[in-house]
């Protein structure tokens, strides 16, 4: 795990465009290990693109990426990910008509050993192991996630990246969701939290940030201050 | 009861050969992304070389069956995965596609080329000394109980394959999403070479199996497979499982069809067409999706200018007239097709190139065309050439109901089997009645054809019909370059971009596809009456699925949006074939090997040869002084050749240098290059003109 | 009575519901806004309204007519045209040519060209009319899709997130233009996720969540409607 005590991964003044088109204007963001940063804002704001600039997806055309203290502006997503950043992408990273089992052995190119990944898999999430048969298009929406998680989980990440875990699927699901999580961060990894619906995300969170237009108008601790900002920047009575 | 015991095992055991290359033709179409046209043709060629080793060289069996399935098949996949198919794998889905009917038309002249189809080439049965296993009342020979064995074993080993192995495992990853294979480690070009690998061999299989069954022909070979296509259609190219029920229900259909069918003259051929039928109507009622996404890159509809088409028109006749005064009539004759062969590739442009659908049918319902204007114009009518140009119509317009379910790989599949019914049935039929009139097709035999007359002028002579056949094309030409500056050539691209976007702006998809196939099939129905003028007599077999494809290659290679492509196919096909014909009789099967090769080399110009030649030779013709010097310089040429004063051939190369160095001094008179970056065009300045020409002429370079 | 009335739609993928008694309506001269967080249903409900997509159950009224069995084309014919989010414009063919396409499909067949070349002049896209389709970026691209709509002159149009891609400038432009189209009469119905577009220019908001009507009413009510804060920050 990455140095303790300064912030894991740092985006200092990122911006990135597509088309030409500037979409961050200079973003300023810090996830310590072990914390959980929420970045919350409107559709379009530019949070996916963030999450893909600190994986190395799309690169920023200004700023820096610092990893454990060390830049790694402009590295391509596949040195990140073997630096320990693992990013879950929107919608299911799952392969739908692969059994749950042939999902984990998909993740064998670690290095790790097919029972090992299974094992730490259903120790997390027992439901996965209920289900080993399954294929995973099968599952709800929630076990599915788990999935991705565990799958992501395997590559032992530092930083991991989460990009609208609850898409779809219904507040309790998301709220179980969540703690797990939550009890990935206290295992020490740095966790950033893109979301649009910010409620149950909120209740995990050490740290938000609102994304809007490209830039990050506030940041702060999550408490009430924090709606009245996001009701502001999600329904445009914001100047 | 006895009967229909035997009938069910001859049909159970091909049934098991259709399987193993039905199955095949799924492995690369589902993880390779690429319906496989050549797929039979690679069996084909696994059969030829097995009889090769096992037959010709005498090889031990064993030897010969390692040599072939262990060594030359995948050998053959991995080639074809690396060097055709990676090129054009970020091209369109119909490029693909046409990459594997130049592998098909490719294979198919190689074999003959090797392999005189003129000897017979008797194959074995397996284990033909041991006598038939009594099964009750019927019999079962060892090759069809070792066939339905390797059908069986096949089923278990692809099962574990996918299953229980890494590899397979990281197949199945690939085709349920190829992005996230991708981010996990899995490497979709491993899960693809293992794919067509794979393929390639059981194709082999089944080649090996099925070739002592039926003659060893390549293309008899090749098409055999329409079948092992309908049992993949069954499974919905996806699905194995499906695929292996397809080819039992394909199987035993036509072996009862067979054994049952009554005998008259009308039946035999339904008999064979019938897996080509069942192919249509399984397409017809399976709902497809369409392959992955839309093409990455829009290859651009070339606009003709007005005074450019004329220009082009005028080129075309007066070419037609340089071959009449300075040919010998015997080289006349064979010209003439430069032509009419053209008309019929024209027809490729409105349907292909600008609505983007690919029809394999076209010679076939040219082959229409020529057949009505020989009986209706047996005398030289003239008013049977628009009624042979509007049934051939008709005939388009009914391919086009299909059409409207069909797209991309599907109508591919959809008019070749088209084509394959008219070869085998409706071709080969008597004269018949329909509702009281009289319909005689090829009359089982040739049908003879002659030239129009032309307000009491009966043109006969070879020179008479290359002037006629000419000047058709230049005015088809300026129909079809009419066609794309107006109103319905607009209409046809926005209808192939956005059909969503189409209907909901209010056009009627219905009408459009329908005036589409109807319009081309007109033309490819007049260059047929055309060509069958020249030939003089027509048969069924000038006009199969296998003669058309070549012509389809070679619009392609033109470019199947540009007005030029029909004469650049006529002479494409042509020349070649000529100029090779006093090397042999293989000749044709060489040219026919080029054309493949050629087509095969289309990721480097995906737009066309065309648009590019159109491109490079523009400048020169905007140059008033230096085109005014080309058309002296052959205008001399043809003075020289056409009184005999100077070799025609030497006439040609004297053309060709002048033109070509005039050409290279009109380019070096080339403006600077812009400053503004390409993206920016039409954004920070104006879009000129001739900013298309300039970046179709660079991305083609690049 | 609204000129468009979309009444109690549903529409279900593969048994869930994407729509569930949804019903909108749009008025001739005024703009309407249809906003929700990600997969509430707006483009589905533009599939519906458009004619691409069959509902369940429910209906969709153009001027008094139902027209829920009538098909894209004839609803086009009827004055209802739309915009893509994900983009369908004519790629191989030029700008001019697309809004030609559009032009000479309608009844003012005759004066096309003039047509096109007055809306490429009121949006602003003159100097990218010989431009072809597909090199355009994403903003300019919604833009040309507007103006294919617009030269048929449409009695509804649907916009859906035409102003994503855009600068604030550009927005504000596109907020006039919107604001004058309904000041000509036509219906507009506008899915975009530009709050501050959709609270200046809309007369009237209809919230979809989960596929359902959350809240409708003006933009100022619906900006402190505690329903619609808790669609978007996702409490029950």
């Amino acid at each position: 795990m990455g140095a303790i005590g300064g912030p894991l991964l740092e985006l200092s003044g990122v911006r990135a465009a597509y088309d030409g088109i500037t979409v961050l204007h200079g973003v300023d963001l810090t996830v310590d290990a072990g914390q959980v940063v929420a970045l919350l804002g409107p559709n379009g704001a530019g949070k996916t693109t963030t999450l893909n600039v600190a994986a190395g997806v799309h690169p920023p055309s200004a700023g820096r990426l610092n990893l454990g203290g060390r830049d790694v502006s402009g590295a391509r997503a596949g040195d990140l990910a073997r630096s320990g950043v693992c990013l879950i992408p929107e919608g299911r990273g799952v392969f739908p008509n692969l059994s749950v089992r042939d999902n984990l052995w998909m993740m064998t190119f670690t290095g790790r050993t097919r029972e090992e990944i299974e094992d730490a898999a259903y120790a997390r999430f027992p439901v996965l192991g209920d289900r080993r048969t399954q294929a995973a298009g099968t599952l709800s929406g929630g076990e599915q996630q788990m999935l991705a998680l565990a799958r992501g989980l395997t590559t032992d990440p530092a930083v991991l990246l989460l990009d609208e875990l609850s898409m779809g699927l219904a507040p309790l699901v998301v709220a179980d969701l969540y703690e797990r999580v939550a009890d990935i961060a206290r295992e020490g990894v740095a966790v950033l939290i893109v979301e649009q619906f910010a409620a149950a995300v909120l209740k995990i969170a050490d740290h938000a940030a609102v994304l809007a237009r490209g830039r990050i108008p506030w940041q702060g601790p999550p408490d009430r201050s924090l709606h009245a900002e996001l009701s502001s920047y999600y329904l445009g009575s914001a100047p | 009861m006895d009967q229909f015991l035997a009938f069910t095992v001859v049909g159970l055991s091909t049934a098991a050969i259709y399987a193993v290359i039905g199955s095949g033709l799924v492995l690369t179409h589902t993880t390779a992304g690429v319906f496989n046209f050549a797929h039979g043709a690679a069996g084909m060629l696994a059969a030829f070389s097995y009889w090769q080793l096992a037959v010709g060289w005498e090889w031990p069996v064993p030897l010969a069956l390692a040599t072939v399935l262990l060594v030359l098949a995948p050998a053959f996949g991995l080639f074809v995965e690396r060097v055709l198919m990676r090129p054009v794998q970020a091209l369109g889905e119909a490029e693909r596609l046409v990459m594997t009917v130049a592998l098909l038309t490719g294979c198919i002249a190689l074999a003959r080329w090797v392999w005189d189809p003129n000897t017979a080439r008797p194959l074995a049965p397996f284990f033909a000394d041991r006598s038939a296993i009594r099964l009750g009342p019927a019999s079962m020979t060892w090759h069809q109980a070792v066939t339905m064995a390797v059908a069986v074993a096949v089923a278990a080993a692809l099962w574990f394959l996918l299953h229980r192995t890494r590899a397979g495992t990281e197949m199945r990853a690939s085709v349920d999403d190829r992005a996230l294979a991708g981010l996990t480690g899995a490497d979709p070009l491993r899960a693809g070479r293992l794919a067509w690998t794979l393929g390639i061999q059981l194709a082999a299989v089944g080649g090996i199996l099925i070739a002592p069954t039926v003659a060893l022909d390549a293309q008899q070979l090749s098409l055999l497979i329409v079948s092992a296509y309908t049992a993949a259609v069954f499974g919905r190219l996806r699905s194995l499982p499906l695929t292996f029920l397809g080819a039992v229900v394909v199987g035993l259909l036509e072996a009862y069809l067979a054994g049952y069918l009554p005998r008259n003259d009308f039946l035999p051929g339904l008999r064979l067409a019938a897996p080509a039928l069942l192919l249509l109507l399984a397409l017809l009622a399976f709902p497809h999706r369409r392959l992955r996404g839309r093409d990455r890159r829009l290859v651009r509809v070339p606009l003709p200018t007005a005074r450019g088409s004329l220009v082009f028109a005028g080129s075309v006749v007066l070419l037609a007239v340089v071959l009449v005064t300075v040919l010998t009539e015997d080289a006349i004759i064979s010209y003439g097709a430069v032509f009419s062969l053209g008309v019929i590739a024209l027809s490729f442009v409105p349907l292909a190139g600008f609505t983007g659908q690919i029809s394999l049918c076209q010679l076939s319902i040219a082959g229409i065309g020529a057949v009505v204007w020989g009986h209706l114009g047996a005398h030289g009518e003239l008013w049977a050439l628009p009624v042979a140009v509007l049934i051939a119509a008709g005939v388009g317009a009914l391919v086009a109901l299909p059409a409207l379910r069909l797209s991309g790989v599907y109508l591919a599949l959809g008019t070749a089997a088209f084509a394959v019914i008219l070869d085998r049935w409706v071709f080969t039929l008597p004269a018949f009645d329909v509702f009281g009139v009289r319909v005689t097709l090829f009359d089982q035999g040739s049908v003879p054809v002659t030239g129009p007359d032309l307000f009491g002028w009966h043109l006969t002579s070879p020179t008479q019909l290359l002037l006629l056949a000419a000047v058709l094309l230049a005015l088809a030409s300026l129909a079809v370059a009419a066609l794309r500056r107006g109103r319905i050539g607009r209409r046809l691209i926005a209808l192939r971009d956005s059909e969503a976007a189409f209907a909901t702006l209010g056009g009627r998809l219905l009408g459009a596809k329908v005036a589409v196939f109807a319009l081309s099939a007109g033309l490819a129905g007049l260059g047929g009456a055309l060509y069958g003028m020249q030939l003089q007599t027509v048969t069924a077999e000038q006009f199969n699925l296998v003669a058309g494809l070549p012509i389809f290659l070679i619009a392609v290679i033109g470019g199947l949006g540009a007005v030029g492509t029909g004469l650049f196919a006529g002479l494409a096909f042509v020349v070649p074939t000529q100029l090779f014909a006093e090397l042999g009789s293989w000749a044709h099967d060489l040219s026919t090997l080029l054309i493949a090769l050629a087509g095969m080399g289309l990721a480097h110009s995906p737009a066309g040869v065309a648009p590019r030649m159109h491109a490079e030779w523009a400048k020169l013709a905007r140059d008033r002084t230096l085109f005014r010097a080309l058309l002296g310089v052959l205008a001399l040429c043809w003075l020289l050749a056409a009184t005999n004063a100077v070799n025609g051939g030497l006439a040609l190369v004297a053309a060709l240098v002048a033109a070509l160095s005039l050409n290279a001094r009109a380019s070096a008179r080339r403006q600077p290059a812009p400053d503004i970056p390409v993206e920016w065009w039409g954004l920070r300045r104006p879009w000129k003109p001739e900013d298309g020409e300039v970046l179709s002429r660079a991305t083609a370079a690049s | 009575m609204p000129l468009l009335r979309a009444e109690e739609v549903s529409v279900s993928f593969g048994g869930r519901r994407a729509l569930d008694t949804v019903t909108v309506a749009a008025e001739a001269g005024r703009v309407t806004g249809l906003i929700g967080p990600n997969g509430a249903g707006k483009s589905t409900l533009f599939d519906v309204i458009s004619g691409l997509r069959r509902p369940l159950t429910g209906r969709v009224l153009l001027d008094g007519h139902d027209i829920t069995r009538e098909s894209p084309a004839r609803r086009a014919r009827r004055g209802l045209f739309r915009t893509f989010q994900h983009l369908e414009l004519f790629g191989r063919l030029t700008v001019r040519d697309n809004l030609l396409v559009a032009a000479e499909l309608g009844p003012g067949r005759l004066q096309a060209a003039r047509t096109a070349d007055r809306v490429l002049d009121r949006l602003g896209l003159t100097d990218q009319a010989d431009a072809p389709a597909d090199a355009l970026p994403t903003g300019v691209a919604r833009l040309v899709e507007v103006a294919r709509a617009l030269v048929l002159e449409p009695k509804v149009l649907l916009l859906d997130e035409p102003a994503a891609g855009q600068d604030t400038e550009e927005t504000g432009r596109f907020a006039d233009l919107l604001r004058s189209l309904a000041a000509e009469g036509t219906a507009v119905l506008l899915v975009e996720h530009d709050m501050s577009l959709v609270m200046t220019v809309c007369d009237e908001v209809h919230v979809l969540d989960l596929g359902t009507v959350v809240a409708s009413g003006p933009p100022a009510r619906i900006r402190h409607d505690k329903t619609v804060l808790a669609a978007y920050l996702g409490e029950e």
